[in-house]
């Protein structure tokens, strides 16, 4: 009986209280719906699922400092479980269901290429946040991972220099599908045009989820008895554990034969034993060992939400380069509406270009005025026996993004801005 | 206070300074310089020989060597030492920052250190400088070798010297030292042998890099026989990845050898017992990790029967919950199965989530024999193969010395009969297909050490189970051996010649060929058989 009397007073203050403090209450009640789509089940969830966590990190901090021009952002969370298909339906549903202002997410190429029609189609927003192939740009995404003059290029140059050992054959390791073979292709063109000889660069895929790597370290060794041999590897997904264990066991070590790999970060080796694998690099435009204040926020902030949330892996939190690329699409999007005054996906977009971040890499990232693209820093890390990279390279500053690149033919004559059609 | 403790510096450096030629500008070069002046400081103080000079470049090595502001310091836990005047300094540094030391310095910083070791008194330690020289020397260390070699009397140890002494030679400007060095290293197995001696044979735009054809002659020779001993020591390779592959391939296809091969039940929940079998792997190391961290190492033995009766009790439980109810139904039990194995893996995505969870292996297990120089045999994969042997052992024991043995073999020939006799055929039954079912999960607890263990690691697996069964022939225990071994050296061999995505492939087109060649399999049951 108590309660029940208790649950009454409270309903009528609540309804006395709304009748007289009906503006104050609406704006209260103002909300924003943004989608997140990331796969949390199936083969990519090792990857997508600390994304999702970091938006909806990022969006509680945004709601508690009073949300987007007065709204709440209402996160609405779907998952497209690694089935490429379903994340053109998500989408969809995302749009035209829920009406969301934005969408974050992706991390494959393929599940981009899958969404994409429907994003031009209804016109809807989506913030891309991994490092990717380039050869695409669209009028309706902001991408603000790396393009490959961001990542792949300069890891390759430094592999080149006498710092980075020298290398003078390659070995280009992936897995089969459009993200390694397109930029093993730019690959291929730029290290012809860096004198390297065909017969010194060996290219080699391996199947989605792939987990036998004894032939392929062996075939390594024996490539590498011709000259220094640096290995670039685009493995993905959950291969990389059974990658990196056969590399330790069988001895190849980085000072010999240095693998680079441009899917693989803190998040990933999080399983392995990385004593033997101290000095194989990663090339990112961040990592959680960069030292500066907005990245002992950033990580003191994960550190704390993850624990909050009971997040798996929470007593040894990780950050790492496409989370922080997500953080920084979050924000960037809260600042082009607060400019652009409105939630219009027509009046947002223009209001993007331009906007400016302090990331937690340490450097004040822009999103370009024209390409949708930011600039970014990049860097090269060493794996050190924690797991952690130390960062042996980085540019000056940031560099801005070349979506269309040189190194493949035709790209030239592309105009380096959306024309409003899709061009895959 | 600070006008003392000057002096105390001042005092530590002049009576350090005449004690060694200690290099303090090297020491300056080594952590300020860019990398061309760090390489040069570490040939500089390997050149000295002194005993700080060796305690910096191992600090370096170690991470141990920090920075504060202009000051170089080696930290090493509590304590902290003035690099550069050899002063203990008792202020804590915690805004000390390490310096970084990259590939290429680790790669000379090794190097050199091992060649400062060489004049060490202890033989281990000579030998284990000696083997890390052999993966590749900075020129710049030739005359430490040289002493070295004129001092060593361990015949071992000497050749390994005189082999990176040649390798070194070969570079040199005298003719008749490098034809020697070139002749003395076609005894030599190292891979890196073969790179120098390309370099010796090198064409630039046609022409050869080298002018003198007696010599080019001399390492054409050489090349050969380093060659030829290196194809050796790949053959060996290929063919332990082939027994490894194999080994995998019969473990996984074992339970099914008697789930489907003696039992006849279609059971395509086979892969999710694996996957139990896995799991459970990882809950005993967890519990090891929680209770008892020192044993650590130790959690695979507990792990082994644990992941063998776990996997055996949910078989048992599916037998006598469902599959006895479908017996000669194989449609029925195909779908029922399949049903089964979505729900396990559902159950397992609820109770552990549906990323991937870590094994770790026991640090016996990380690593490898080196064979040759060029082969090495990483422990987990001879583990698991003295496993397999073991369980195959084990299995066959039962199968053929034991009563139950004789009961599901005698069941399985002829149900009725043995129901005749007075056989519980239900129980045997349940039994046999709870030991398929365990063999499953000693499967996940093996695969476990290799690979990725998460709800769908028993989808990769049921389609090579099924085809070393079928292509073994179906109720014959020694062809799933056979198929699978054969299997596993066609898959290596093919994957070495034509790639990892197209000798899937073959093997597969292989297999559909064959299937319709010879239904029954490698080995088929002779005259009436159990498919009446």
């Amino acid at each position: 009986m108590n309660r029940r009397n208790f649950v009454r007073a409270i309903g009528l203050s609540a309804a006395i209280t709304a009748c007289f403090a009906s503006p104050f209450a609406y704006a209260q009640a103002k909300t924003v719906k943004v989608g997140i789509m990331h796969s949390l089940s199936g083969t990519m969830a090792i990857s997508e699922t600390v994304l999702k966590d970091v938006a909806l990190m990022a969006i509680d901090e945004i709601n508690a400092k009073g949300g987007v021009m007065g709204a709440k952002i209402q996160p609405v969370v779907v998952d497209p479980a690694s089935n490429w298909p379903l994340f053109a339906e998500k989408a969809r549903q995302l749009l035209s269901q829920d009406k969301v202002a934005v969408t974050f997410g992706c991390w494959t190429s393929v599940s981009r290429k899958s969404v994409l029609p429907v994003f031009e189609e209804l016109n809807g927003l989506l913030f891309y946040p991994v490092q990717y192939e380039g050869e695409e740009l669209s009028k309706n995404v902001f991408y603000t991972g790396a393009a490959p003059n961001q990542q792949a290029i300069p890891a390759v140059e430094y592999l080149i220099s006498k710092d980075g050992g020298g290398a003078k054959r390659f070995v280009l390791l992936g897995t089969d599908y459009v993200y390694p073979r397109t930029t093993n292709k730019i690959l291929r063109a730029f290290l012809k045009s860096k004198g390297i000889a065909e017969k010194d660069i060996d290219e080699k895929y391996t199947p989605f989820g792939h987990a036998d790597y004894q032939t392929i370290v062996a075939d390594i060794k024996k490539f590498s008895a011709g000259g220094k041999t640096a290995v670039i590897s685009t493995i993905n997904g959950d291969s990389n554990v059974p990658f990196y264990k056969e590399l330790g066991n069988q001895g190849l070590k980085a000072t010999n034969v240095p693998v680079v790999a441009f899917s693989v970060g803190e998040e990933e080796l999080r399983g392995v034993d990385t004593k033997p694998l101290v000095g194989h690099l990663a090339a990112w435009n961040y990592f959680m060992s960069v030292k500066n204040p907005a990245n002992d926020e950033f990580r003191k902030k994960w550190a704390a939400y993850a624990k909050a949330k009971k997040l798996p892996g929470a007593d040894k939190p990780l950050t790492n380069d496409p989370m922080e690329a997500t953080y920084i699409g979050i924000y960037m999007w809260k600042q082009a509406v607060e400019k652009a005054k409105t939630f219009d996906v027509e009046k947002v977009i223009p209001a993007v270009g331009g906007q400016t971040f302090t990331a937690p890499s340490g450097f004040s990232v822009k999103m370009d005025e024209k390409n949708h693209h930011l600039h970014k820093p990049v860097l090269i890390g060493e794996v050190k026996a924690d797991g952690q990279f130390n960062v042996v390279w980085k540019t000056k500053g940031p560099i801005k993004a070349q979506p269309w690149s040189p190194f493949i033919a035709g790209n030239d004559k592309k105009k380096d801005a959306p024309d409003g059609k899709t061009k895959i | 206070m600070r006008i003392t403790s000057i002096l105390l510096l001042l005092l530590f450096s002049v009576l350090a300074r005449p004690a060694a030629a200690f290099d303090a500008d090297a020491v300056r070069a080594l952590v300020f310089g860019d990398g061309e002046q760090q390489v040069a400081a570490i040939a500089a103080l390997v050149a000295d020989g002194d005993a700080r000079g060796a305690q910096v470049l191992e600090a370096l090595a170690e991470g141990e060597l920090k920075t504060s502001g202009k000051r170089i310091l080696i930290v090493q836990g509590e304590k902290a030492i003035d690099a550069i005047s050899g002063a203990v300094l008792s202020a804590p540094h915690a805004d000390a920052e390490e310096i970084i030391a990259n590939n290429r310095l680790r790669r000379e910083l090794a190097g050199g250190i091992a060649a400062l070791k060489l004049a060490s008194a202890d033989r281990a330690t000579r030998l284990a400088a000696a083997k890390e020289l052999s993966g590749g020397a900075a020129e710049a260390m030739l005359p430490l070798v040289r002493k070295a070699l004129d001092r060593e009397d361990d015949p071992g140890i000497k050749g390994m010297l005189e082999m990176i002494a040649a390798a070194m030679e070969i570079k040199s400007s005298d003719r008749e030292v490098r034809i020697a060095a070139i002749r003395r290293l076609a005894t030599s197995s190292n891979r890196d042998t073969k790179t120098l001696l390309l370099g010796v044979l090198e064409r630039k735009d046609g022409a050869w890099v080298e002018a003198d054809a007696d010599l080019r002659a001399e390492a054409e020779k050489s090349l050969r026989v380093v060659e030829g001993q290196l194809a050796w020591g790949e053959r060996a390779g290929l063919a332990f990845a082939g027994v490894s592959l194999g080994s995998i391939l019969l473990l996984a296809a074992l339970g099914l050898a008697i789930t489907y091969g003696l039992m006849g039940v279609i059971n395509m929940a086979h892969g999710e017992l694996i996957m139990i079998g896995a799991y459970t792997t990882y809950v005993v190391q967890n519990l090891f990790k929680l209770h008892a961290p020192g044993a650590f190492d130790w959690y695979l033995p507990c792990a082994v029967p644990a992941s063998f009766i776990m996997a055996a009790v949910i078989g048992m439980i599916l037998e006598r919950g469902v599959i006895r109810f479908l017996y000669g139904r194989p449609l029925e039990t195909l779908l029922a199965t399949w049903g089964i194995s979505l729900v396990l893996i559902q159950a397992v995505r609820t109770l552990f989530g549906a990323q991937n969870v870590q094994v770790e292996n026991p640090a016996w297990m990380s690593g490898g024999v080196e064979m040759l120089t060029n082969v090495v045999l990483p422990y987990s994969r001879i583990v698991i193969i003295a496993f397999v042997a073991v369980v195959l052992a084990c299995m066959w024991l039962l199968l053929t010395r034991t009563r139950l043995g004789l009961f599901v073999r005698g069941v399985t020939q002829n149900r009725a009969m043995a129901s005749c006799v007075g056989v519980p055929t239900g129980r045997v039954d349940t039994l046999a297909f709870g030991l398929g079912c365990g063999i499953a999960g000693l499967a996940g607890c093996a695969l476990s050490q290799i690979g990725n263990v998460g709800p769908d690691l028993g989808q990769s697996y049921i389609v090579d189970s099924f085809m070393v069964v079928v292509l073994g022939g179906v109720g014959q225990l020694a062809g799933t051996v056979y198929a699978a071994l054969g299997l596993g050296f066609a898959n290596k061999l093919l994957e070495s010649w034509s790639g990892a995505v197209l000798a899937k492939i073959v093997v597969l087109v292989f297999i559909i060929i064959f299937i319709q060649k010879r239904p029954q399999g490698l080995f088929a049951l002779k005259g009436r058989s159990v498919e009446n």
